[in-house]
């Protein structure tokens, strides 16, 4: 047994810090290939043209150019693939065009490649690609989501009419009207989900190699899942066979949602590496990254909840448009349907809902799912809705939350969009939210802060939302073209140290020091003798890579279920060595007992029998120690808590500033409380930055308004303030863990805290996210509706 | 970047002489100049660097703050004898950019460069400083000549500032959100050159002086003395951050505080 407590529950520090903090991560731009070769992209500055020529005589003479490729040398490849197909209300498949790996005939959006060159040098590709003749024809373009469906709106792609890639439906159309019908009250609230650019720290990179000896192609690339990236290019673009495709996803900077996607620039890279014999490298400046990196968020929705005389909620409808941008990236249809629909009954045992989403092209960079995708969108109208019921009832904002709460003894409680949510208790975490946040002082620091000039608000969310993606026969059924299972190989090595080889990819989450605490907890074995092996599908099993709160979910009960198989196996050998049947042999803190006796045997003393068989029952057992198992999950998982924000508005400025910010989450079983704390704070932040500062502007032609960080708002530290995390958690009921995910609850939970607040502050119904200073002041000043 | 040729004079006279090319441009902090040479935005034939000129420095006598223009935005804000005698100045230094930022930046480059939203220029103005070159010295008021544009001749190199001292003066900023610039920075003063109110970040030419603001100040020193003073929105900036509108309304409110905070 350790001496310091080093397993499940222990705040260990991260064993990866050291790496990163001190310049010695391995990033894809750090790895340079013999004989590489640099990659510039040539990319649209029109958000809609065709493409009349491209005169590459001049680029391809300059000085290093080693190639140069445009959109007619990739007619005969494959498109970039959409991972998930969603089916009209009449049954029909969505509309799915192409996506050219380098736009053919037309670019779509300010950012779509046009061209590609590689050189000797980076320098060299630059100059050549501005020696680039493209003779592009404007089109009429169209970047806002609604207009997107007016009639005579521009066409993005001509096979989808009206600029509609789906018409998709959930829920029970005639029970909502029914229920409408003889309701005390229907409210409405018309409201828009913020289009945000992700903005990872390490922007996006790519290296292609090829080695002409044995035909196989490698790609490095800044992936959070590096056998999808596999799958998707080997299969769908590039007809590349999986066992001569190694994809490398190394230390990766953040992804957030933005490095699942399959990107044009990996094929390219691929590709011409294989055309050239040579390594080719890619690394995107930071304006490309806000042009090429897909976006999240954009919905513009209508929400409708009817209710009885005493503030119960009888049924929920909402219609919301969605832009999908000038293609459907990878996983892009999956957001507004099945990560937002099915989330709209929140909290609350409103018995009906239905809800129309309508996905649009434009003129746009594509949208995909973004930290929390879906739930974020589906978790701010739903409790911006309630407030306004609240508000339009004349009843208290936490009261008629608490009337509407699914009780406590209704799990597991089926929704009627879909999810059984299996275990949760919203009024734990509300109570302990409020007491966290001095809610019931509130009304004292607000007449304070009157009494400075000062506008003080106060703001709740009692949100849900699932996770721990997925069970793949439910995805399978609702459209996923993908497992979403997990995979674990733990490799316990002849003297009992253990290298476990996960599918789930850590780029910030701290995955070596987590998944290596519950390896140490689960075996016995020191911390410091777990190493975490991830990212690299030369040496993983086929797993599906991090995202939607999955990696400790999903990737750690398929390590339980691996480290059980070891257990048992060595309780076999175990059970030999110390002639006993294997029924009697017990393992605990990393010791193999015979049950009632002092005889036992360490684990590194059963490793190391089964890999110097000897004295071995080979006639029954493998040699080795060596397990690896895949888990499906039955069900997804539903973190759900209460986050509250308290906000002061200067009136002359109309400048927010958040005050505190309290969130009380239930994510289960936690390993690691002080990765859950950092987790929750990150997300929160991202919320708080959707809330009051980031936004993707694009002015009504589709050119990118905010494209740089000098008009994209990030938040900065003292953009924040201190986020006081806590949590009240029930058990996961289907893993063997009991966790159910904390990478996205923040950035969820959080933005209709804050506008909640700030409606308070202002004492308006509602305002639309960013609450930047300008719009407050109008609000203020009566010259804009709140 | 482009290439370009890369040359450090160790003497005024050879920095003149350089800048005299055709296409050369002159680096200070190179604060501006790198990021916009990254971004092929700009394509000397030469990069004159000043640093080699013993420019930095800061010298204070009874009636003024002469300032090197290779003086970096670190040195002054923590200058104490900038601090003692005009305070403003100093934080106005201290809220430039970035940490990095203020440890490269210089004043020289900032005023030569002029950008709309920087802050010296304010203070410049506000102050009524001089601004001295290889050549000539410069009144304040005839310097600055519109956004990114100033009265420096192609081959000519800012050697110093000279800052009258004031009996009160004041610097309040009101930063764009993301890139920390000002949206609204005010700068007001009253000393040798009367009152003053000089502002960045609002006007589409760049720093201006507000005549309704000095006329209501030089008759009544106060926050009050502001209220209900107009700024025209006409000739300033309207953005995705800030309207013209929004940005006159500033101009009070941030005049006020400045007003307030000078005592």
């Amino acid at each position: 047994m350790n001496a310091i407590f080093e397993g499940i529950g222990a705040s260990v520090r991260r064993k990866e810090d050291l790496r990163f903090i001190s310049g010695r991560g391995n990033y894809t731009d750090d790895i340079n290939r013999p004989g590489q070769t640099h990659m510039v992209i040539k990319r649209s500055d029109r958000p809609h043209a065709r493409i009349i020529s491209i005169d590459t005589s001049a680029a391809l003479a300059a000085p290093g150019v080693v190639a140069v490729y445009t959109g007619d040398d990739f007619v005969n490849i494959g498109g970039l693939p959409c991972g998930w197909q969603i089916h009209n209300k009449d049954g029909s498949p969505m509309v799915e065009p192409k996506h050219p790996v380098i736009a053919h005939g037309k670019v779509r959006h300010v950012g779509d490649p046009i061209a590609v060159v590689i050189a000797e040098t980076k320098q060299q590709a630059k100059n050549a690609a501005e020696l680039l003749v493209i003779d592009l024809e404007d089109l009429p373009s169209i970047a806002t989501t609604t207009d997107a469906l007016k009639p005579g709106a521009p066409i993005v792609h001509d096979e989808a009419a009206g600029n509609l890639c789906y018409d998709w439906h959930l829920g029970d159309a005639d029970a909502v009207a029914a229920a409408f019908a003889t309701a005390h009250k229907v409210v409405t609230l018309d409201l828009e989900n913020n289009r945000l650019i992700p903005n990872a720290m390490e922007p996006r990179v790519a290296l292609g190699d090829y080695d002409r000896s044995t035909g196989d192609y490698t790609l490095f690339t800044t992936s959070q899942n590096p056998h999808v990236i596999r799958l998707l290019m080997g299969a769908f673009v590039l007809g590349l066979p999986e066992h001569k495709l190694r994809v490398v996803a190394p230390d990766v900077g953040g992804g957030f949602g933005s490095k699942i996607y399959h990107y044009a620039e990996e094929a390219i890279v691929t590709w011409a590496a294989g055309k050239l014999s040579r390594p080719v490298k890619w690394t995107a400046e930071r304006s490309e990254s806000f042009m090429s990196d897909a976006h999240g968020r954009d919905h513009v929705s209508t929400a409708q909840m009817a209710v009885d005389k005493d503030g119960k909620f009888l049924a929920l409808k909402v219609h919301t448009v969605a832009n999908m941008g000038g293609y459907l990236s990878t996983f892009a249809p999956a957001v507004p349907t099945y990560l937002y629909a099915t989330l709209l009954a929140g909290t609350y045992t409103t018995p009906v809902i239905y809800v129309e989403v309508k996905a649009v092209f434009t003129n746009t960079v594509p949208v995909d799912a973004y930290r929390g995708a879906g739930r974020p969108e589906a978790t701010f109208l739903l409790e911006r809705l309630v407030d306004a019921v609240a508000l339009d009832m004349g009843m208290d904002r936490v009261d008629i939350r608490r009337k509407n709460f699914i009780p406590r003894d209704a799990f597991p409680y089926q929704t009627p969009v879909a999810l059984q949510y299996d275990s949760g208790d919203y009024f734990a975490t509300l109570d302990a939210a409020l007491t966290s946040a001095d809610y019931a002082g509130f009304p004292a620091r607000k007449a304070a802060a009157a009494a400075q000039g000062k506008l003080r608000g106060i703001g709740v969310s009692t949100y849900l939302e699932a996770c721990g993606i997925a069970p793949s026969k439910v995805v399978g059924a609702l459209g996923a073209r993908a497992g979403l299972y997990e995979v674990a190989n733990v490799r316990v090595h002849p003297t009992g140290s253990i290298s476990v080889f996960t599918g789930t990819h850590s780029h910030g989450q701290g995955h070596e020091t987590t998944f290596a605490q519950l390896v140490s907890d689960q075996l016995g074995v020191p911390l410091s003798q777990v190493d975490i092996v991830h990212g690299d599908t030369g040496k993983i099993p086929f797993g599906m890579g991090t995202y939607g709160s999955r990696s400790l979910a999903v990737g750690g009960s398929a390590m339980v279920k691996a480290m059980d198989k070891i257990i048992a196996k060595g309780k076999k050998i175990a059970a030999h060595l110390m002639e006993a049947s294997p029924e009697d042999i017990e393992f605990k803190n990393g010791v193999f007992s015979v049950a009632g006796t002092d005889k036992q045997k360490t684990l590194g003393e059963i490793a190391l029998t089964a890999y110097v068989p000897h004295n071995y029952p080979i006639e029954t057992l493998e040699p080795g120690l060596d397990e690896t198992a895949f888990y499906d999950p039955a069900n997804f998982t539903f973190p759900g808590g209460c986050h509250v924000c308290e906000v002061e508005i200067d009136p002359e400025t109309g400048v927010v500033s958040i005050i505190n910010f309290n969130a009380v989450d239930d994510v289960g079983r936690v390993v690691n409380p002080m990765i859950v704390e950092g987790q929750v704070q990150g997300g929160v932040a991202q919320g708080i930055g959707q809330a009051l500062l980031e936004n993707a502007a694009y002015d009504a032609s589709g050119q990118l308004l905010s494209g740089s960080f000098m008009d994209y708002t990030m938040p900065r530290a003292d953009d924040l303030t201190n986020i006081t995390v806590g949590t009240e958690n029930t058990m996961c009921t289907h893993n063997p863990l009991g966790s159910k995910g904390c990478g996205e609850v923040g950035a969820i939970g959080s933005p209709p805290a804050v506008i909640n607040a700030v409606c308070d502050a202002l004492n308006i119904r509602h305002m639309n996210m960013p609450a930047t200073a300008e719009k407050v002041w109008s609000i203020i000043n009566g010259r804009a509706a709140g | 970047m482009y290439d370009f040729t890369y040359q450090k004079p160790a003497t005024l006279a050879a920095a003149v002489a350089a800048l005299g090319a055709e296409d050369a441009k002159a680096m200070s902090g190179g604060m501006t100049l790198i990021p916009v040479l990254k971004q092929r935005l700009n394509k000397p034939s030469v990069v004159v660097d000043l640093s080699g000129l013993g420019l930095s420095g800061i010298r204070v006598t009874d009636s003024a703050v002469v300032i090197g223009a290779m003086t970096t935005h670190i040195t002054v804000a923590s200058s104490a004898e900038v601090k003692r005698a005009i305070p403003a100045l100093a934080a106005l230094a201290g809220l430039i950019g970035d940490k990095e930022v203020r440890h490269r930046g210089t004043i020289g480059g900032s005023l030569a460069n002029n950008d709309p939203a920087a802050d010296y220029p304010a203070a410049v103005l506000a102050l009524g400083a001089t601004i001295t070159t290889s050549k000539r010295s410069i009144a304040a008021e005839d310097y600055f000549q519109g956004m990114f544009t100033t009265a420096l001749e192609a081959d000519e190199v800012i050697t110093s500032v000279s800052f009258p001292i004031p009996a009160k003066a004041a610097y309040v900023k009101f930063k764009n959100p993301a890139s920390r610039y000002a949206m609204v920075g005010v700068f007001v003063a009253s000393g040798p050159a009367g009152v003053r109110v000089a502002i960045t970040g609002a006007g589409q030419g760049g720093v201006f002086r507000h005549a309704g603001f000095e006329a209501a100040l030089t008759a009544n020193w106060s926050a009050d003395a502001l209220k209900g003073v107009a700024t025209s929105a006409d000739d300033l900036n309207s953005d995705i951050h800030a309207s013209a509108e929004y940005r006159a309304h500033l101009c009070g409110v941030i005049a006020q505080r400045a007003v307030k905070a000078a005592g």
